[in-house]
């Protein structure tokens, strides 16, 4: 009909002045939130010191920035991480959802929950897990293949640009597969079966149609995974520093750690990296625009044809079991093996003997790691719970109320899309050292910190479920004599609630394993797992650090397991 | 029961001056009448209807219902939906899906202002669900319903309230073709038991025809011709509810002669044709002359007798089992006319189609 889309004015009027109130106040906690750090951090790179008495305005953190001699190295550096990274997630993510969701491939129904798993793994463990594996040192899988084959020489060095991209890639990929799933499920197969019709065998059928119509999909996700390359600091923390190879973000890392910190020049980075970001971004939402809309409004889910490889399909089988024994499943054994080590050692029999629960032992009278294990779960509980209130109000505002310029709150809530995690940190160090309110050093802003960059996740979840909701389904409330707040309570809330406990508990995972942004802000009490993890990497316990991560994993773990129940299904939004 | 009054509704859009979808209409509706509102969509019938709901707020005129004023741009009388004596039934039903069958009917009497004990609601709520016989579904989750057995669980849910005055907003359009005419039957047959005055809103001319008591026929946000199904059919005003329902044939021309007792002679590209004609038009005025497909006679033989016979031949002819569809081409119209089927003709043959002068009428060309 084409009276569907209407401005329900009438609900508005009835109370004007509150109605108009409450964006205003959203548009305000988001402009605080979203907005005025980004423009700290643009005033500090163009600063000569940091909370200066008078501002002093000079190019020289810039030229410190972007004419040194280092300036070539990590432009490159940064090139070569996130192009690698975003080819080879793309490879193997897109090799992973083809299989399992349009070939006949045994046994593919079990290894689609498989591919997502790495996504509990925070980013930190991830690259400790392969350290372990392919330290030319003492990398398990290096002495295996040395001994194996009498070599004279490490075969792998994971402390290299390749050994970046593939521990990177690897925790990429389930982003990637889940992305591409999307894409092979939302293509209407009568496209394939007409170009079959038409006389095209199974190989020219994937070639010339399901190829064509993956391209700008592909486009898109290949986009998204270099963006978030480079704005990721867990592998070039834990591998780049220690190997010397610098991207953007332990550039950024290493300003802020030098003596003095050079906040400036920091800064100046990070304008870069965000502007970099904001681009890819961009870039992003305008190829799916049109699919996101479609997505949305439709919600049509196409019965894909499965192609049937022959016998093709036991390579295909051999290719899933592979990636999971090896990809999947050794870091998580690798970290647990270590956990009851007290040094690190070669699985032998000679190792077994002094396999023990001391280091978990030790963990249970650690004070740091309860302090760090107790920040963590209230921050990220605090932060689902604060994100996901203050985005239902917005995206309600947006979708239902339509008021006039109620797009400017979804603009904004959309902003921190593009901050890196680590600008993100950067930009309130710049805000809150010079800040009236004695907050820095504290685990509220982390919090503040969290909430602005999981805002555009908890927009994702509540504006789903709010869009979901027919507006008929409030309207029969009303012409079934129920005032607004009964409507809101036995109809429009039920139906809401369990796109929003999605969202809260998706938010609360990643605000768990939450790094980049962690590294610079959280200091001394305010510690969390993710950061305590990296400094006593960095000081040398690497067994305590696989039982911390062990103990980090079966709490995740368990957050997921309600997530499970809850949706039934795992999801994530980019 | 239901008066409107000079009802004005508008839509902003942009920077302009705004749309208006419903420009200036009046009617009213007597108690225990099934009125309906018929017009191509976008014509404004959904939007009076949702004014008189109280989703829209109108931006000008009244609305009465069941005595009781309701809306007034005047006075500003706005009386929230919530409290107007209305039941609805939406296009997409509105079925929560988050309740079972007989929470979704239960809904109107729990959040009513009036207390309803426990066991009057279940009392009532069976009544409902009998009345659209949906007995022993209760425990039912909504969602598990066929689309026939939800649009019925919305009747009950808009009837259990006993409204003074029940809206239907296209309630048929999602049902398929057969369900759609039981359940045109049905519904029309429980309005007539409850006697309860019913508003109804529809793009299908079928549905409008069969159901109502009257018809207001509605385009671009007015009401162009009120009236009993028959008389919107057999005698419509305008050119546009001529088109609108059923099939016409038009043929344009001049009127030649006005004669007695609404009749005229008019000149058109296919020779002279007698007609009833519109008060108001004189000789000379330019008309289109519309004639129903089924009205037309057609000769295989030239009649010795009879006015407006026009010589013509067969354009095609479709066999459709109830009748057959065939195209005439005149000199320079083309007329369509539905014959019995027993018709036995072939394309090119020479006819004569014979218009009977009192179902054809002279309405102006220009509207």
């Amino acid at each position: 009909m084409a009276t569907a889309a209407i401005p329900r004015t009438g609900k508005m009027t009835m109370s004007l002045e509150p109605a108009l109130l409450i964006p205003v106040i959203g548009a305000g906690i988001l402009v605080y939130l979203a907005v005025l750090p980004l423009l700290m951090l643009f005033v500090g790179s163009f600063q000569a010191e940091v909370a200066p008495r008078e501002f002093v305005y000079t190019l020289k953190n810039y030229h410190a920035a972007y004419a040194s001699e280092y300036t070539y190295s990590t432009f490159l550096n940064s090139l070569i991480f996130a192009s690698g990274s975003a080819g080879l997630s793309f490879i193997l993510g897109t090799m992973l959802a083809w299989l399992t969701e349009r070939t006949n491939t045994p046994l593919r129904s079990i290894f689609v929950p498989l591919a997502v798993v790495p996504l509990i793994l925070p980013g930190v463990l991830e690259s400790i897990a392969w350290i372990f594996l392919l330290s030319p040192k003492f990398g398990y899988l290096n002495v295996w293949l040395m001994s194996l084959f009498g070599l004279q020489s490490p075969p792998f060095n994971v402390f290299s640009l390749p050994g970046m991209i593939w521990v990177h890639s690897v925790g990429q990929v389930p982003l990637a597969f889940l992305l591409m799933v999307a894409a092979f499920k939302s293509m209407d197969p009568s496209l394939e079966e007409s170009a079959m019709m038409s006389g095209a065998n199974t190989w020219q059928t994937f070639r010339r149609v399901t190829l064509r119509l993956l391209m700008p999909t592909a486009g898109s996700v290949l986009l998204i995974l270099f963006v978030r390359t480079l704005e990721s600091f867990e592998t070039p923390a834990l591998i780049g520093i220690p190997a010397r190879i610098y991207v953007y973000t332990s550039e950024i890392y290493l300003a802020f750690n030098e003596y003095p910190p050079d906040y400036g020049r920091g800064g100046a980075l990070a304008v870069g990296l965000l502007l970099l970001s904001a681009v890819g971004v961009w870039l992003y939402t305008r190829a799916t625009k049109e699919g996101k809309k479609f997505q949305t409004v439709t919600g049509k889910a196409f019965r894909p044809r499965q192609f049937d490889l022959g016998g093709w399909r036991w390579a295909g089988f051999g290719f899933l079991s592979g990636y999971f024994l090896f990809v999947v499943l050794l870091p998580f054994l690798v970290l647990f093996w270590a956990s009851f080590l007290p040094f690190f050692a070669a699985p032998s029999w000679d190792a077994v003997s002094k396999l023990s629960l001391d280091n978990y032992r030790y963990l249970s009278g650690f004070r740091p790691f309860w302090d760090a294990m107790q920040n963590s779960i209230i921050l990220s509980t605090l932060t689902a719970t604060v994100a996901m209130v203050l985005t239902s109000l917005v995206a309600w505002i947006v979708y239902k109320s339509r008021l006039p310029g109620s797009w400017i709150l979804d603009f904004l809530a959309f902003v921190p899309i593009t901050i890196p995690g680590i600008v993100m940190g950067m930009a309130l160090i710049l805000l809150y050292v010079a800040f009236p309110i004695p907050i820095y050093g504290t685990i509220w802003v982390l919090l503040i910190a969290y909430v602005t960059r999981f805002i555009p996740y908890g927009m994702r979840a509540a504006s789903g479920s709010i869009l979901q909701i027919h507006s008929e389904l409030e309207e029969a409330a009303a012409a079934s004599g129920a005032s607004w707040w009964e409507s809101f309570k036995r109809v429009t809330l039920p139906l809401l609630r369990p796109g929003l406990a999605a969202g809260w508990i998706y938010i609360c995972i990643v605000s768990f394993r939450e790094f980049s942004t962690s590294v610079l802000l959280a200091t001394g009490e305010s510690r969390v797992l993710s950061i305590l993890l990296f400094t006593m990497f960095e000081q040398g316990q690497v067994t305590v650090v696989a039982a911390i991560g062990v103990l980090m994993i079966a709490t995740l773990l368990s957050i997921v397991a309600v997530f499970y129940k809850l949706t039934g299904k795992i999801g994530i939004q980019t | 029961m239901i008066e409107i009054k000079s009802l004005v509704k508008i839509y902003a859009d942009g920077d302009n001056a705004g749309v208006k979808a419903v420009n200036d209409i009046s009617f009213n509706v007597e108690e225990g009448r099934f009125y309906t509102l018929l017009g191509p969509s976008g014509c404004g019938k959904t939007t009076t209807l949702r004014c008189i709901a109280g989703l829209e707020k109108a931006n000008g005129g009244e609305i009465l219902v069941a005595g009781k004023k309701v809306f007034s741009a005047l006075d500003g009388t706005f009386v929230p939906a919530f409290r107007r004596p209305i039941g609805m039934v939406f296009q997409s039903y509105a079925i929560w899906p988050h309740m079972t069958v007989f929470e979704n009917v239960a809904f109107p009497l729990r959040v009513g202002k009036e207390r309803i004990s426990s066991g009057d609601v279940q009392k009532k709520v069976r009544a409902a669900l009998a009345q659209v016989e949906l007995g022993g579904y209760e425990d039912r989750m909504a969602t598990q319903l066929s689309g026939g057995q939800q649009q019925r669980l919305a009747l009950a849910r808009a009837l259990v309230r006993e409204p003074q005055v029940l809206l239907l907003d296209e309630p048929l359009s999602n049902l398929d073709a057969k369900l759609r005419e039981r359940m045109r039957f049905e519904l029309r047959e429980l309005q007539r038991r409850l006697r309860i005055t019913t508003l109804y809103v529809t793009h299908d001319q079928i549905e409008a025809l069969s159901m109502s008591n009257v018809i207001a026929v509605m385009n671009a946000g007015v009401i162009v011709q009120e009236g009993a199904p028959r008389d919107i059919y057999l005698q419509p005003k305008t050119k546009f509810v001529a088109n609108f329902i059923g099939s016409t044939n038009q043929m344009t021309g001049e009127v030649a002669k006005l004669e007695n007792n609404g009749t005229a002679l008019v000149r058109t590209e296919d020779g002279e044709i007698s007609c009833s004609i519109l008060d108001g038009l004189t000789a000379g005025s330019k008309v289109v002359v519309v004639v129903r497909p089924e009205s037309i006679n057609l000769h295989q033989q030239q009649p010795t007798n009879g006015s407006n016979v026009i010589a013509g031949k067969i354009g095609a002819a479709m066999f459709l089992g109830e009748y057959v569809d065939c195209t005439i081409e005149l000199g320079k119209n083309v007329l369509q006319t539905h014959q019995r089927y027993t018709l036995q003709v072939r394309r090119g043959d020479p006819v004569w189609v014979e218009l009977p002068a009192g179902e054809c009428m002279a309405l102006p060309a220009d509207r």
